[in-house]
């Protein structure tokens, strides 16, 4: 049996991610085959899904919307929810339903008793989720704070304002969702399209003789001018350009939005194919009619395939991306890889260890499946933005720690890769709550080379003086609280410490330099002292002081392990403390909920290094070892040990 | 006496206690920027001998750390001695000779930058041709004497000559300009003939019809100060009046003596270049229904009188042109005129030298750590099976070894052979 135990794991994980990948058909509604629909949004194109998803990630901070509360302790409850897509039809096609769900969260008491909202809305964990139509008596208040906020500077908001700002912008982008297929109030839109367009002519006519001050057709004035009222607020508001572009001579950017769409009718008399196809699935839905749904989507499908190929299949691809979650899926192996790994430990069994290792290895896999999608559907290398760069610094410390386990079959490299990996993508699913991923990148970004020599040189160089600095926890948690850290142990941790802060030291330094030749290409200054190149720059400065401090004999084992430790502040530092100063010319993200856990994490490293700087006889896995075995060899002299000539025998 | 300064200043002790202090150093003039901006904390920080501190309102001040020139210069000393003292040219240390050398180069070059560097920028409109880029932040005052056909002579002073109460000559000017008033950052408003009933701060030209306020010295990173002067011009035969220049005047102000006419302004410092740099066209796009930038380019006419050179060049993110002993690069555009190019200018003699020391140190550190990553693999107890005692664990090899081990762990004497055997079982 416990032979098979590893396989066993494996076999239960990598079954379960390729039951998530397999095809599915849907019966009733094709939900999915709507997901994927291509429009353009944020200068990309990408599918419904992505949009319903972002957009739920905003308001709600979820990605689905659960129709019953259940208690986050309550794991064995799987209530009903709808799935972002299936929101985004309500939302575009039904809003009356759309209007009762509860997808706008509230947690700032002050906010929830200022809009008189305590006795309205649904509690789950201390968040409050309430709908639209529980906020609309709030609304106009909810619009003056708003105003008032948005005059402030961002870094000077309070977090009452915060909130204020994150509930009026939700609400604002559900009003445009509302708006982007259909006006919100309309009932028939396939008929009501059609005699929008045979009003056209005779309402044209009308417009412009009232225009030019002659006689003109009240009758057709005023039906044209109760159709343009609404398409008109469209064109300025509906979110998504879901219109593709209508001639064969227009670039294939030149997407535009259900109103601006219905405007150019008012020119030109023609409804756009789109525009029909998108009314057929809004009425089919309405009188809750799936097969007439299906079949236009179906037809609004086979008719992009005539010169919408590549954005069908980008629609498609994106979808199974971000359906199939491989990050998340990644993150709950790597919890369980831990976790195993940790027990490993504890009564020695090379079941667990090698259980552990095999499933790091299988989120792994799932984790480059993932950064190999998200690469090849913006084109891009692997690390575009903070997010992307949690993604990977996990990617390369689990490589890390891989490639340790390897070697030394101690279960080290395994609990560590899994650890980090795991961290790693819980702080990703936190910055991804700002909306898109996959944004474009701005101009001065915009240049492959750089991203894939620069940025991910330098973010492997955070990953490895991560892994470093966690073996150097590892070390000190076994040490003090367990008797596992044996002498062997701890010298082999003491070789990898040495041997990742030498790797950490290579990419950290080549990073940073190319970082400075890029902005000697990119604005003629090798080096300007902006924040995220001095960040970059402490982190090498530490791994060459670690490095020399070794070499000189000024700190041994214990030593090395406390710097590697505090290598996490200054990695973490530059990672995201450098974001929160608010200047500089490379601020990609500013996020200021992550301040506090930064605090947090920099205080929990501290309080390590102060449990690795307790004497030896605190220790539990020195006790009872006569203290010249301790490899913190504090009773060791300097003078006895101290090499002859410390600085030629370095590295 | 000699040999403790050699081994003071070849120590690797001096290493690391210069290293940690420039470590605080950084992060430091990095938390100063938000107060300070990144001008004045560079300067304060990086580009000082000492870093001062004094209490609020004291006129005293004691220095409190070493600044980025002294932390520089000990390390450059430090790095060149300790060569210089171990030299020896082997195979085992050819990669850590390397990696010196390109810190050498690096700091030697950054700091021949930080001297000889000049940053300025050229600001255009489509059309508009210009023979000289201006400073992002000095200011000159200039007099121009226009009177010969073909050329202008222009004399400029620097802003830090204008110090109120002084007097500023130049052979080539037949008069005195005396500074009555200094204004290091200051906006100017129009007279409001009813409310200001005061006397205009200057009696010729525009300051007649001015008022000027000063303003408080800003350090960010987007605002710049614009100052304002008003000075008299004191001949022989008399004072001809005061006037006031402003970094807010585009126009200069003529001022007449002795048949001549000279022009007067305080402007951005120009640097005059020997060939024309003409705005073709700029374009900017944003990515669709975003205010994500996509791309900027300025397509420019470069003309040079001298060679007869006349050629087009389209400078966009990332692509500079160098030309001249200067780097051409897009860096801003106004937002409010689509047509208006920003161009940042950089002449950087030592702009090569990292690029060298990269490859350098690159090289050294991959030399270097891949001998170890082999020695490191050969040592490792590749198959050693958890549990079956210490003979197959990493401490038997690694304890005897050679390499990083022997160098980076000191072991204590007898610490092997001296294991109890109970750790046997626990060994991994």
């Amino acid at each position: 049996m416990k032979k098979y135990l590893p396989w066993i794991f494996l076999a239960i994980f990598a079954a379960e991610a390729l039951v998530a990948l397999r095809p599915r058909t849907e019966t009733g509604l094709h939900i999915r085959e709507f997901g994927k629909l291509p429009v353009l949004l944020n200068g990309r194109v990408q599918p419904l899904d992505s949009v319903a998803r972002n957009s739920l990630l905003q308001v709600r901070s979820t990605q689905t919307v659960p129709l019953e509360e259940k208690k986050a302790w309550e794991f064995w409850k799987h209530p009903k929810k709808l799935t972002a897509t299936a929101w985004l039809m309500e939302v575009m096609m039904r809003p009356d339903l759309a209007d009762e769900r509860r997808i706008f969260l509230i947690h700032h008491p002050d906010l929830l008793s200022e809009l008189k909202l305590e006795s309205k809305g649904v509690e789950n964990s201390g968040l409050h989720y309430f709908s639209f139509n529980e906020l609309e008596p709030a609304l106009d208040e909810i619009q003056k704070q708003g105003q008032r906020v948005s005059e402030i500077e961002s870094e000077l908001r309070k977090p009452f304002e915060k909130q204020v700002i994150k509930l009026h912008s939700g609400l604002i982008l559900y009003r445009r969702l509302k708006n982007s297929l259909r006006p919100e109030t309309s009932e028939d839109f396939t008929k009501e399209l059609e005699a929008f367009r045979q009003a056209v002519p005779s309402g044209v006519a009308a417009v412009k003789a009232q225009a030019a001050g002659k006689d003109y057709d009240k009758e057709a004035f005023d039906r044209i001018v109760d159709y343009l009222g609404p398409y008109d607020m469209m064109a300025r508001f509906a979110y998504p350009l879901i219109v593709p572009p209508s001639h064969a001579s227009d670039s294939h950017d030149h997407w535009s939005n259900a109103g601006v769409s219905l405007m150019d009718t008012a020119r030109t008399g023609e409804l756009h194919p789109a525009m029909k196809y998108y009314a057929a699935m809004a009425n089919a839905y309405r009188v809750g009619n799936p097969s007439d749904f299906n079949s236009a989507v179906e037809e609004y499908r086979s008719w992009l395939s005539q010169r919408f190929v590549a954005e069908l299949n980008k629609g498609k691809r994106e979808f199974y991306y971000s359906s199939f979650q491989p990050f998340y899926r990644a993150m709950l192996i790597y919890l369980v890889a831990f976790l195993l790994g940790c027990a490993s430990w504890f009564n020695w069994s090379e079941a667990l260890r090698r259980s552990a290792f095999y499933l790091v290895v299988l989120a792994g896999v799932i984790h480059t499946a993932g950064l190999v999608s998200r690469m090849l559907l913006e084109g891009r290398p692997p690390v575009t933005n903070l997010y992307s760069s949690a993604l990977f610094i996990g990617w390369g410390a689990v490589i890390l720690g891989l490639i340790l386990e390897r070697f030394y079959h101690d279960g080290i490299g395994t609990v560590v890769a899994s650890f980090i990996g795991f961290i790693t993508q819980i702080i990703a699913h936190n910055l991804a709550l700002g909306g898109d991923t996959m944004e474009m990148l701005r101009a001065v970004l915009d240049t492959n080379f750089w991203l894939a020599t620069h940025v991910v040189v330098i973010t492997l160089g955070y990953a490895s003086t991560f892994f470093a600095g966690f073996l150097a926890i590892l070390y000190i948690i076994r040490g003090i609280f367990t008797r596992t850290l044996q002498p062997p142990t701890a010298k082999a941790l003491t070789r990898m410490v040495y041997g990742i802060v030498c790797f950490a030291t290579l990419f950290s330094f080549v990073g940073t330099i190319l970082g400075g030749i890029w902005a000697d290409q990119s604005w003629g200054r090798f080096w300007g002292w902006d924040p995220k190149e001095n960040g970059a720059l402490i982190i090498v400065l530490w791994n060459v002081i670690i490095l020399h401090a070794r070499w000189g004999g000024l700190v041994r084992e214990r030593g090395l392990m406390n710097m590697a430790v505090f290598g996490n502040i200054v990695t973490s530092f530059s990672w995201f403390g450098v974001n929160m100063l608010g200047i500089g010319l490379h601020s990609y993200g500013f996020m200021d909920a992550a301040f506090y856990w930064l605090m947090l994490f920099v205080a929990s490293q501290l309080l390590i290094i102060f449990l690795g700087l307790l004497p030896s006889r605190f220790w539990a896995s020195f006790k009872g070892t006569s203290n010249a075995l301790t490899p913190g060899a504090s009773s060791l002299k300097p003078g006895i040990v101290r090499k002859p000539d410390s600085a030629s025998v370095g590295a | 006496m000699v040999n403790r300064i050699v081994s003071f200043f070849t120590s690797l002790r001096l290493t690391v206690v210069c290293l940690s202090l420039a470590l605080l150093l950084v992060f430091i003039g990095t938390l100063a920027q938000v107060d300070q901006g990144l001008y004045v904390a560079q300067n304060r920080y990086f580009r000082s001998l000492l870093i001062y501190w004094s209490p609020k309102g004291a006129d005293w001040r004691i220095p409190i750390l070493p600044g980025g020139y002294l932390l520089g210069g000990i390390l450059l000393i430090n790095l060149v001695a300790a060569h210089i003292k171990r030299f020896t040219f082997t195979k085992k240390k050819i990669g850590i000779f390397l990696i010196h050398a390109g810190l050498i180069l690096l700091l030697l070059g950054q700091f021949a930058t930080d001297l000889f560097q000049v940053e300025t920028h050229m600001r255009l409109s489509e059309g508009e041709s210009k023979n000289y880029s201006e400073s992002d932040r000095l200011n000159e005052l200039v007099l121009i004497d226009s009177a010969s056909a073909d050329h202008d002579q222009v004399v400029a002073f620097p802003e830090t000559a204008l110090r109120e109460g002084k007097q500023i000559r130049h052979p080539q000017i037949p008069f005195t300009l005396q500074v009555k008033r200094y204004y290091p950052n200051s906006r100017l408003s129009r007279r409001a003939p009813m409310v200001d009933t005061d006397l205009p701060p200057a009696t010729q030209g525009a300051g007649q019809q001015l008022k000027v306020q000063p303003a408080a010295v800003t350090a960010k990173m987007d605002e710049r100060n614009v100052p304002s002067a008003v000075v008299e011009i004191l001949t022989p035969q008399g004072s001809l009046g005061t006037w006031l220049v402003s970094g807010f005047l585009d126009e200069l102000q003529s001022l007449k003596y002795d048949n001549k006419t000279y022009q007067v302004g305080l402007r951005l410092a120009r640097y005059y270049k020997p060939f024309y740099i003409e705005l073709i066209k700029f374009s900017h796009d944003k990515y669709l229904g975003t205010d994500i930038p996509k791309n900027f380019s300025s397509r420019i006419q470069l003309r040079r009188p001298e060679t007869g050179e006349n050629r087009e060049v389209l400078i966009y993110m990332n692509n500079p042109l160098r030309y001249w002993g200067e780097t051409y690069y897009q860096a801003s555009f106004d937002p409010n005129d689509p047509r208006v190019t920003v161009l940042q200018v950089v002449r950087n003699p030592s702009w090569l030298t990292p690029y060298l020391s990269c490859a350098l140190v690159a090289l050294g550190l991959i030399v270097q750590f891949l001998s170890h990553l082999v020695s490191f693999a050969r040592k490792s107890p590749g198959k050693a099976i958890p549990g079956k005692g210490p003979a197959k664990g990493p401490i038997r090899k690694s304890a005897k070894g050679r390499g990083v081990e022997e160098a980076a762990v000191p072991v204590g004497p007898g610490e092997v052979a001296s294991f109890p055997a109970g750790s046997k079982r626990r060994t991994l």
